[in-house]
Formats: C-alpha cells, sequence, structure tokens
C-alpha cells in the first residue's frame, strides 16, 4: 500500500521524485542512526512520540518558571530576570530548558509531518491523523510565540507588533490591533492576563488536539524508549546550562529593534513578513496550508483504491475481542451478536478505517490450520489474501521443496519456509530447491500456528521476515509478530514449537544482502543442530482426505 | 545477547554524536543569526489613527409638522444622517509623499471611526515631517501640522490624531 518506488506506485512528476529522494534521505539517516540508537529507539522513527516528550518538558518547566512570574505589566521583564538568575533553585535552567525544548518541539513536529508525507501516510486511514496534525502546527506555533510576549523584552515587543502588523493586514479588525502597542501607555495589567491566558489556554488546546490526533490509532507513539527520554533530557539540559536562554533589553515601544537575536524556530515568520509583507506571509500560509489539506483528498495516494477492508465471517467469530485489541487503526469494534449464536459480542468492521493489513486475521483464534476442514476459513479475514489461501500456499510450497518426499536437494540440507509481506523484500524471489516462501499482507498476519504447523509438516525452520526494523508500514506488525512469538501475546506461540528452529529478521527493501546472510546463517545453525533437536514435531493430524500433500 | 564492549562505546559515541549536533542547532538557530529589523541608520515613522469623519450630511431641524407626526417621545428636534465621510490623510517627509489615504468609515452604516495603521521606515536623522488630515465633506485638509524632529537610530516618530486635543499627535 505504501510503498516508495514511484514505478511501483505509477506516480509521476516532480512532486513523486522529490517525495521519493526526500524518502531516500530519511532512510538513509534513519540507517545511519540505527547503530548507535537502535532501530526501536532511533530519534529519527520516533519523531511524535518526541514530540510528546517533549511537550510534557514544555509543561513542567512552564509550570515551575510560571511559579516565579509576575504577571503584571510592569513586573514581569524583572521576574524573568530574577528567573533567569536563580530566583527558585534551578529556575534558569528551567527556563532555558523550556525554551529549548519548544525549539525542539517545534523541530521534531515538522521532521514529523515531512516524513509522513515521504512514507504517504496523509491518505485513507491515515487521513484523520493528517488533518489533526495539520492542525497543530498553527496550535503549537500560536502557543509558542505568545510565549515570548511574556517575557516583554525587545524581543516580545517585535513579536506582539509584528503579529498584530500581520492580522491587521485582514480587512476584518474595525480598529487595528498593533494600536494597542504603539505606546508604553497602553500595555497594562489587563493585557498581560490576556496574554497569560492565552499561553496558558492555547497549550492546553494543543494537549487537547495531540489526544485527537492519535485517537484512531492501537497503542499509539506517545511515549519514549528510556534511553532516548533520559538521552534527550540530559542533552536538553546541558545546552541550557553552556548556552542560557537570557532576555533582551526592556520592551519599549518607542524604540523599535533594530537587531534582533532571532528564535527561528518560531519568530522566522515575522522576518519573513517583513521581508516580504503582510499579505504575501498570509499568501504562504494559506498555500501551504491548503496544499497539505489537499493532499489526503487530490494526491494520487488519495486517489488509489481504499485497501480491501476485513471481512467478519460470523460462524467463525467467538467474539473473543482479539482482533479489537491487535487492529493498528482502532478498525474494529465488538458489537451486540447478530447471528443468535451463544456468543455476547461479534467484530464489526468498519471499512474506511481499514486499513487492509490482515493482522487481525493473524490474531484470530480461527486462523489455526490445524482445523479439520477442508477450506480454512477464520473469524476475520482479508478477501485479497485469505488465511485459507496462505495455507493452501504453505503446503505447496513445502510439497515442492521435498518435506514430503523431496529428491532433488542434497540430504540433510535444512528445509526452510520464509514468511515475508507484500511491504518489503519479495520472498518469493528467495525460492529455491530448500527455500518454501510464503509472503503476506503484513508479517503479523501470519498466526503462529502457522510455524508450528510448517514445523509438524515437516519444514526444519521457519523465518519471519518483514519491514526494516521499527518500520512497519502497518505500526504495530512487528510488535505483534515478537510479542506472539514470546508467548507475551495472544495468540501465542506454543511452548512446543523450539524456538532455535524460528527466526524473526527485519530486512527492509534494501536489505536483501542482509537477509540473505541471515537466512545462510539461520540454515547453518540448524543444520548443525543435533538430530533429535531437528526432528520432525508430531504431524498434524487433518480430516480432510483432499489435501494429499500432507505428511 | 549480551554487546561486545567496543560496540557499546561505539554505540554511545554516536548517540552522543547525535545529542550534540541536534542541541547544537538548537542553541545555534534559538539566538542566531542576527535578525536585522531596522538598518543601523534607521528609524520609523508610524502612522496610527483613529478618527470618525463629520457626518456626510449636516444635521438639520425638523419643522413643527414633521415633529407632530412622531410620537410625542420620539421628537427629537435635530435629525442627523448616520453616515460619515471618508478621512484622507497625507503624510510627507522632507517633500516626498510617505502616505496618502483615504479611509473610509467603519461599520455596515459607515457611522463609524476611520482607523489607519501605516508604518514606513526611514533614515534616522533631522526630518520635516508634514501631516494633513481632512474629515469633512468638503473643502480642503482641515488639520495640517508640520514638524522637523531629530530622529535617533532605532527612534520611532508616532503620528496619531486626536481633535479633542486639537488634531495631530506626534509622539517620539
Amino acid at each position: 500500500m505504501m510503498s516508495a518506488d514511484p514505478s511501483a506506485t505509477g506516480e509521476r512528476g516532480a512532486a513523486a521524485r522529490v517525495r521519493t529522494l526526500a524518502r531516500r534521505v530519511f532512510d538513509r539517516i534513519d540507517g545511519a542512526f540505527d547503530p548507535a540508537f537502535g532501530a526501536r529507539a532511533n530519534p529519527w522513527r520516533l519523531l511524535g512520540a518526541l514530540s510528546w516528550f517533549l511537550f510534557w518538558v514544555v509543561c513542567v518547566t512552564g509550570i515551575y518558571v510560571y511559579a516565579a512570574f509576575d504577571t503584571s505589566a510592569a513586573g514581569a521583564y524583572p521576574s524573568v530576570e530574577r528567573i533567569t538568575a536563580g530566583a527558585w533553585p534551578l529556575s534558569g535552567l528551567a527556563r532555558s530548558l523550556h525554551r529549548y525544548a519548544s525549539d525542539a518541539f517545534v523541530v521534531t513536529m515538522l521532521l514529523h509531518l515531512v516524513r509522513e508525507w515521504t512514507h504517504r501516510r496523509y491518505a485513507h486511514v491515515h487521513r484523520f491523523a493528517w488533518l489533526t496534525g495539520v492542525a497543530l502546527i498553527f496550535f503549537v506555533y500560536a502557543a509558542g510565540i505568545g510565549g515570548f510576549w511574556l517575557v516583554w523584552d525587545r524581543l516580545a515587543q517585535f513579536s506582539v507588533v509584528a503579529t498584530t502588523e500581520w492580522f491587521d493586514a485582514l480587512p476584518i479588525f474595525a480598529e487595528p490591533l498593533a494600536r494597542n502597542f504603539d505606546s508604553d501607555a497602553k500595555i497594562s495589567d489587563r493585557l498581560f492576563s490576556l496574554f497569560i491566558f492565552l499561553h496558558i489556554g492555547i497549550p492546553l488546546a494543543t494537549l487537547a488536539v495531540m489526544w485527537i490526533h492519535v485517537q484512531r490509532l492501537q497503542r499509539p507513539a506517545t511515549t519514549l524508549p528510556r534511553p532516548l527520554a533520559w538521552g534527550t533530557l540530559a542533552s536538553l539540559s546541558i545546552a541550557s546550562l553552556v548556552k542560557p536562554i537570557v532576555s533582551d533589553a526592556p520592551a519599549s515601544m518607542g524604540v523599535e529593534p533594530t537587531s534582533l537575536a532571532l528564535d527561528w524556530f518560531y519568530l522566522a515568520p515575522h522576518a519573513i513578513q517583513y521581508w516580504l509583507s503582510p499579505q504575501a506571509l498570509w499568501g504562504i500560509t494559506a498555500a501551504a496550508t491548503a496544499a497539505l489539506l489537499a493532499l489526503p483528498y487530490l494526491s494520487r495516494a488519495a486517489r488509489t483504491p481504499h485497501p480491501r477492508a476485513a471481512v467478519v465471517e460470523l460462524s467463525n467469530c467467538n467474539g473473543c475481542k482479539r482482533c479489537v485489541a491487535d487492529c493498528p487503526y482502532n478498525a474494529i469494534e465488538m458489537i451486540r451478536r447478530t447471528d443468535g449464536r451463544p456468543h455476547p459480542l461479534q467484530a464489526n468492521v468498519d471499512a474506511d478505517l481499514c486499513a487492509g493489513c490482515g493482522i487481525c486475521a493473524g490474531a484470530c483464534p480461527s486462523s489455526t490450520p490445524f482445523r479439520s476442514v477442508g477450506d480454512l476459513v477464520t473469524g476475520i479475514d482479508l478477501p485479497q489474501k485469505p488465511i485459507g489461501a496462505a495455507r493452501d500456499t504453505l503446503e505447496r510450497e513445502l510439497a515442492r521443496i521435498g518435506v514430503s518426499g523431496r529428491a532433488d536437494a542434497a540430504p540433510g540440507a535444512p528445509r526452510v519456509l520464509v514468511v515475508g509481506c507484500d511491504e518489503a523484500i519479495d520472498v518469493v524471489s528467495l525460492r529455491n530447491p530448500d527455500t518454501a516462501a510464503l509472503t503476506l499482507l503484513c508479517a503479523a498476519q501470519l498466526p503462529p500456528s502457522f510455524v508450528e504447523y510448517a514445523l509438524r509438516i515437516g519444514a526444519d525452520g521457519v523465518l519471519v521476515t518483514g519491514c526494516r526494523e521499527g518500520d512497519c508500514v502497518y505500526r504495530l506488525g512487528q510488535d505483534w509478530v515478537e510479542e506472539r512469538f514470546d508467548a507475551r501475546r495472544k495468540p501465542g506461540l506454543r511452548a512446543a514449537v523450539p524456538r532455535s528452529r524460528v527466526r524473526v529478521v527485519w530486512a527492509g527493501r534494501g536489505d536483501r544482502e542482509r537477509l540473505d546472510r541471515a537466512i545462510a546463517s539461520f540454515r547453518d545453525e540448524l543444520a548443525s543442530l543435533p538430530p533429535e533437536r531437528r526432528a520432525k514435531l508430531v504431524p498434524p493430524k487433518r480430516e480432510s482426505a483432499s489435501r494429499a500433500v500432507l505428511p | 545477547m549480551s554487546v561486545h564492549p567496543v560496540n557499546k562505546a561505539v554505540s554511545y559515541a554516536g548517540q552522543a554524536l547525535g545529542y550534540t549536533a541536534f542541541c547544537a542547532a538548537l542553541a545555534y538557530f534559538s539566538t542566531s543569526p542576527t535578525y536585522q529589523h531596522l538598518p543601523p541608520d534607521g528609524a520609523l515613522v508610524k502612522l496610527s489613527l483613529q478618527h470618525a469623519g463629520q457626518r456626510k450630511e449636516p444635521c438639520r431641524e425638523r419643522t413643527p409638522e414633521e415633529l407632530a407626526k412622531l410620537a410625542p417621545n420620539m421628537r427629537v428636534a435635530t435629525v442627523c444622517g448616520r453616515e460619515r465621510v471618508p478621512v484622507a490623510v497625507e503624510i510627507e517627509l522632507d517633500g516626498r509623499s510617505l502616505v496618502s489615504a483615504v479611509v473610509p468609515p467603519s461599520g455596515l452604516s459607515r457611522d463609524g471611526s476611520s482607523t489607519l495603521y501605516r508604518r514606513a521606515n526611514v533614515t534616522a536623522g533631522s526630518h520635516k515631517v508634514i501631516a494633513k488630515l481632512k474629515d469633512a465633506p468638503t473643502g480642503d485638509f482641515n488639520y495640517i501640522k508640520e514638524i522637523t524632529v531629530d530622529l535617533k537610530p532605532g527612534a520611532i516618530l508616532l503620528l496619531d490624531f486626536d481633535a479633542k486635543a486639537g488634531g495631530w499627535v506626534f509622539r517620539t
């Protein structure tokens, strides 16, 4: 669904080329950071979670600093000076941390936006998160710029005048807002109460929108791995100590600042406004916003057909809720039973939210291939790649490599089943006389019982692969595979399955050599296993006479 | 699986490099490069006024016949049209036009104030400023003020208008 290759998606044009190039840049950066941070704690893959973390840092330091802040017009600047000098223990550090975390928040937020764009996560099931994310940009900037005003130094003066002059370019105010800031006499305590109201109210609204932003995601990434959180906090603290944030001279409405130590992360729009014009800045803002809002509706990705949604087969659904727990996009809900069977609930799929990943089918207890039915029909399945067809392919492939009577391979050579997904390396290209291949929509579409089934039929080992580690197209596929194989999540891989004969290798489309090496290494390990550990498990018993491939 | 100490050290070094690069970029762009808002020898002339023009039609006294037709509680002798005239403003700096605008009154019935806010960058130093305003339906500018100011670098000359105070108010 989310291929980066324009030729694979039918994309053409400059935008597609730019997006592909940007995707490659991100992939390179991911690859460069993986060895240092680990794929699961790579900050480039956790830009959203990093933004959440930075938001909390901004909140905590903001509350701490606010406790020593004087909310009057005349007292604001001196109180910030006292805070900077250490009115409270570490208050100067807190002020700097507040600012640097805010700056970092903007950086991670915008990088998150670009990354999601390069991964084409803005249409169909991603539309809601994309649109709310675009709204968030405005909330974050409004919250951040308002914070600069509270210091009431020359930077604050510049920013507040620039902001009001920008709004005055719209013909909606009877009196120019900027008139409220043309003399010191007009700067009142009431005005500062408004500033404070804005700087508390808008961040609260930002938090609300951030919460809405992740509502359609299962297990949203809103927390950082602990090492990354501590590392980020420590590095921002060091930056605060090395280069503490200080105020400019006090604001004076009768004197225009000539040069300013501008915070470019938040206040660059002011500079653009004065380089061009307020109207030009409105034009840029409106055009950028319109383009971002149009992407989920007008882009090529948006015009590609929506993936076929999962379908519930009530006769095989017992209302266990596992599919609900595993769906990455909260597309499944449990509703009251409609077929009169003695289970209180049944699964129900919202087709608009379904990404068509098949993870639900991998979670369904009815997906076990050991079931004594001729045609395997499960409780929830994907019409484009049903579980029953996966079992047929698995059996056909294992028959091809001779687990039930092979003659063309060296005796004793380990016979391996490689299970892959449509979003990563095409595992069908790995097929050879000793390697069977099964490709699914997502690695987590694989019910763990399929692994045991393959070993019982006679495979020496099963290797599961998918997207590059931490880069699952369907967000949670890798987590679910690993948790199921570790029996930490239902359906789990049974304890009777020897883990030495099961391998998980996450490898993206560009990691073919690494996957080849991993398969070769796995073969060597399988070959070195003592005979009793490599012995066949008890073959599955099946009633169907039509499955002649079974041993 | 245990990680080789060398690999661990390299990993930590890589992390330190990543954090340092990120924080260095943050620290730099949070205050740099310096933004030159005005040239070092620049000053600012700011025009900020809010003033209601005179009524478009003069008030008139109702005739006794007109008053008689009204309900007793509505018999106000003077009747005025709501609409006001646009306010014309011209600012000249050293003989050249800096602002020339005709500002319509605000409000759906065009009975509100005319407001105007403009800013113009000028060089610091001595300047002759002439401000003109016309708020009457006919005639020429009825408020004119002329001054010569010496603007220091960064200074703001604020041109405001207060009819009660006699017209133009210049503040530096």
